[in-house]
């Protein structure tokens, strides 16, 4: 850290940088909350009554005997006291005559991915606490790793607890080389290291007599003059959140400008699209600016008239946004669902939300020795790079050169979880180029022909309910009426196009991926397809559905219950599952989740095959899949 | 001085306010008349100005409020031309509950609690703006900004979805519903600057001025209107207070203090120690009753 000069104080001044939110991270008991605690105490925003509070809870339950305790400070919820821990991200605020602190306090502990790049994801400045005693460790590179991949630039080393080691000057200069030599190498260049006591209050905001030694800056001094990221660089990047139409006459665009500064008069280029439009007004309540910069959010009038919506990009005509559909990223799984490659997520990115899967993992991310691992789905904590896909094209820009336009968050399309979080490296250009064939020869004309509509009839159920006996029957019949059909089953689906893959969820996934893909090519060249597979999920279920048009699918729940089946077995596999012979077995080991509103359910408890059969011809003849019969 | 973090604050609250109201069927914006409300509500109508804010306010009332407080809500409702929901739990009204002779935890819960599930219900929104800051108590400092409730309206501290960058999620499922706090980032201080600096109107309990005032168990409760049981003797002196938070009057306390404007406030603020809940009643009932009633879904 090198002192700054008066030139940048002054800069400093006149820009008015006054908030800065920071992260802190360390392993549990380094003296994390003592250190914050000691921070919110210092900076004398602290009220008497917490102040009151905290004195009777330091002699109740405080670590320190009698002492005042500041960890308590921090530690919020009812839950955490009784446990001793913090279990997830928390915010706190303090300030000093500069400046205005947001802090974000991440637990050291389980779920230290999740819970550490969720708290980066919106900090400009981290620190990292270790025990003097203890030194570098696996978790602090970890820590480091993981500021490095959410592009945090400035970094404190708090090195704590140093009051253990007899204020050592040499303990700290050792950790200190380690640290710095360790975090170069990942990319963190600028590294500033303070020998603390988070107890004691040495460095913390007050320079201590122990160190004599240390001629750096305290913890709190350093806070204050870091500079967050630049103001307004590179092109300008408008974000479209909001279209707003108050009366015919108007017609704006309500968003923030996520790069660079937008001028009235300034030719813009909309994202994605191939429309230029001039900047007309700049609109805010407290009255029209001529230019927006950075941050501001604001309503932009265009003078053309352009038809612009909600995730649009308004960016500089001279230097546009690229727009893609495909990119290689880095993903960080927060769920406790894994991540399975093929599976139909949402993304949201900007203000869009699209749809997403993301392939096999190109590797994994070992964050505690930064090895490349083999990957084949993805856990919560997990870190992994893998090309994605999206089903919309978007506007982006590489995390790297603006994190805005270069972040999403991954969100599961059943539950609405937040599953995971995602950095675009770059864009694969694969997507941009490979267009879709136009043919003359379509659907419709083969249709004609053929006398029928092509369509997907998708049997669903248990092992052993049915589903091959009666689409057996249903395309026999189909075929003595002349029609074109095909039948997709296990049999000539796993032992050839298939037979990579085995019974785990992300293979099941992959199975029946692929087999909607042949199902929709098969629609495509006229056929009607009957396919007959367990698909256990719900959500691929939809995949498959959702490759063909509406109307193409015929879902089909050939239902039974478990005991029942069981007590068919046809094959002997649920006594083979039973005793443990096969994992992974639908309905022992691994979840059936039945369709909600199949077009057709067959209880076939209750009907004999050719019944069950004659429901499904009945029901293609009534939607028309069949004509003349 | 130009307080360039209350620009930070402002660009990010308003840039809440448009995904949340992009990205909902229903929104509502749960207008409580104090302070912090009149913060929220002027970032809502900056977020979607020269259009008025897409939602309606709702106050969910106890009847007994200060009176002028209901006052500033119908005046402030009327001239920004929104509309405005009142709702008074039902049953609450039938039984006639108070705090004098139900307790205050059960006043708030009846009341407030169960009074905002039934209008959420009653109107099926799925989203509704609040004004809760992560500085005003412990539990709230892990409060999200897009904060998720089941469909039993209640808050779960250990299953809370993280929320990275700026990439909020607003998406639920049928009878859920999703809480946001634009003014999460913010301080009381900030607050009180931001009042300053946009000329933002307050209702006026907030400045100092001669009122009638008990003082029970050290804390001074202003008589705002004869439903006030007086104890044998009690008699309401007039004393120079004001309100730092304002709620229903007999659960909340007076400050003594002579500042009659926000730059005396501001002043009376850097130089006291008292934290702003302290005049709350409800937060003394037990430790970590915040905590317990955001579970049970108050607000
Ligand atoms: N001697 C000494 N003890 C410390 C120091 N910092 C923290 N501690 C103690 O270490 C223990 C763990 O501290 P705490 O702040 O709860 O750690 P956290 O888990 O990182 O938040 C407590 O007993 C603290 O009092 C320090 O600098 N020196």
């Amino acid at each position: 850290m090198t002192a700054s000069t008066p030139a940048a104080a002054r800069t400093r001044r006149q820009h008015h940088t006054d908030e800065l939110r920071f992260l802190t991270c360390g392993s549990v008991d380094d003296g994390k909350s003592t250190l914050i605690g000691r921070l919110l105490y210092e900076s004398k925003l602290l009220p008497s009554d917490h102040l009151a509070a905290l004195e009777a809870d330091s002699r109740r339950a405080g670590t320190r005997g009698g002492e005042l305790d500041f960890a308590l400070l921090v530690d919020g919820l009812a839950a955490e006291r009784e446990q001793g821990i913090t279990i997830d991200v928390a915010y706190r605020f303090f300030a000093t005559e500069r400046r205005r602190f947001v802090v974000a306090d991440t637990p050291g502990h389980e779920q230290y991915t999740r819970n550490m790049v969720t708290g980066a994801s919106n900090a400009e400045a981290a620190v990292v606490l270790l025990d003097a005693r203890t030194g570098v460790l696996t978790q602090t590179r970890r820590h480091a790793r993981l500021l490095a991949l959410l592009g945090i630039r400035h970094v404190a080393l708090a090195v704590n607890k140093l009051d253990l080691v007899g204020y050592s000057r040499s303990v700290f200069e050792k950790i200190s080389g380690q640290f710095r030599e360790f975090a170069a190498g990942i990319g963190l260049d600028d590294v500033t290291c303070i020998p603390t006591s988070a107890v004691h209050g040495d460095n913390v905001t007050a320079r201590s007599d122990a160190t004599p030694w240390y001629g750096g800056p305290t913890l709190l001094g350093w806070l204050e003059s870091v500079e967050p990221a630049a103001a307004s660089g590179g092109p300008a990047r408008f974000l479209v959140q909001w279209v707003n139409r108050p009366e015919p006459g108007f017609r704006g665009y309500s968003g923030q400008v996520v790069r660079g500064r937008l001028r009235r008069g300034d030719r813009v280029r909309v994202a994605p699209g191939n429309i230029e439009a001039t900047v007309g007004r700049i609109v805010t309540m407290d009255g029209d600016l001529d230019e927006a910069t950075r941050g501001m959010a604001t309503t932009v009038m265009l003078d053309d008239d352009v038809d612009v919506s909600r995730g649009d990009v308004l960016a500089a005509a001279g230097d546009p946004v690229d727009t893609a559909t495909a990119f290689q990223a880095h993903l960080v799984w927060l769920d406790e669902r894994e991540m399975l490659p093929g599976r139909q997520y949402l993304a949201k990115l900007g203000a869009s939300t699209v749809g997403l899967t993301v392939e096999t993992p190109k590797y994994r991310v070992d964050v505690d020795s930064g090895n490349h691992l083999p990957a084949r789905t993805l856990r919560r904590d997990e870190i992994a790079v893998a090309n994605v896909h999206l089903d919309t094209e978007v506007a982006y820009e590489p995390y790297r050169t603006a994190s805005e336009l270069g972040s999403f968050i991954v969100l599961d399309r059943l539950g609405n979880a937040t599953a995971g979080a995602g950095m675009i490296d770059f864009a694969l250009r694969r997507s941009a180029t490979v267009r879709w064939q136009s043919v003359t020869v379509d659907k419709n004309a083969r249709s004609a022909r053929n006398g029928h509509r092509p369509c997907v009839v998708w049997f669903t159920g248990l092992s052993g309910a049915g589903k091959s006996t009666i689409a057996d029957l249903v395309e026999k019949a189909l075929h003595a009426q002349g029609r074109h059909t095909f039948l997709l089953d296990g049999d000539n689906v796993r032992h050839g196009l298939n037979k990579d893959l085995g019974f785990t969820d992300a293979d099941r996934v992959e199975n029946i991926r692929r087999i909607g893909e042949v199902a929709a090519l098969m629609v495509d060249a006229g056929l009607i397809v009957l396919a007959s597979f367990i698909s256990p999920f719900r959500q691929e279920r939809a995949l498959a559905r959702g490759l063909v048009e509406p109307g193409e699918f015929c879902e089909v729940h050939v239902d039974a219950p478990l005991e029942h089946v069981e007590r068919r077995d046809p094959k002997g596999l649920y006594a083979r599952a039973r005793r443990g012979e096969l994992a992974n077995f639908t309905g022992i080991d691994s979840p059936y989740e039945p369709p909600e509103r199949p077009e057709i359910r067959l209880d076939t408890t209750a009907l004999t095959a050719e019944q069950a059969a004659e429901e499904v011809l009945a029901r293609l003849r009534e939607t028309g899949v069949l004509r003349g019969s | 001085m130009r307080r360039a973090h209350l620009d930070r604050l402002e660009a990010e609250s308003i840039d809440i306010f448009r995904e949340a109201a992009a990205e909902s069927e229903r929104p509502v914006l749960l207008y409580s008349i104090g302070k912090d409300s009149s913060v929220l509500l002027h970032l809502a109508r900056k977020a979607f100005y020269p259009s008025l804010p897409p939602f309606p306010l709702l106050h969910v009332d106890t009847t007994w409020k200060f009176r002028e407080m209901i006052v500033f809500r119908d005046a402030t409702a009327r001239n920004m031309g929104m509309e405005l929901i009142v709702h008074r739990n039902p049953e609450c009204v039938a039984a006639g509950i108070n705090p004098f002779d139900h307790g205050s935890a059960t006043h708030t819960d009846l009341w407030k609690t169960q009074g905002l599930r039934q209008a959420m219900e009653e109107h099926r929104f799925d989203l509704a703006f609040g004004g809760a800051r992560r500085d005003e108590e412990a539990s709230r400092a892990k409060e999200r900004v897009f904060s998720f409730r089941n469909a039993g309206h209640r808050w779960d501290a250990r299953h809370q979805r993280p929320e990275l960058w700026r990439l909020y999620n607003a998406r639920t499922g049928p009878g859920e519903s999703i809480r946001v706090f634009p003014l999460s980032n913010w301080t009381e201080l900030d607050v009180w600057y931001y009042i300053e600096r946009e000329r933002i109107p307050i209702v006026p309990l907030y400045f100092a001025a001669e009122r009638p005032v008990v003082e029970r168990d050290g804390v001074l409760i202003m008589v705002d209107d004869d439903r006030m049981p007086l104890d044998a003797g009690e008699e309401p002196q007039l004393r120079t207070v004001r309100f730092r938070t304002l709620g229903c009057y007999p659960l909340t306390g007076a400050v003594c203090s002579d500042a009659t404007t926000v730059p005396e406030i501001i002043a009376e603020m850097r130089a006291t120690t008292t934290s702003e809940r302290h005049g709350r009643v409800i937060d003394h009932d037990r430790a970590g009753s915040m905590e317990r009633k955001k579970q049970e879904g108050y607000f």
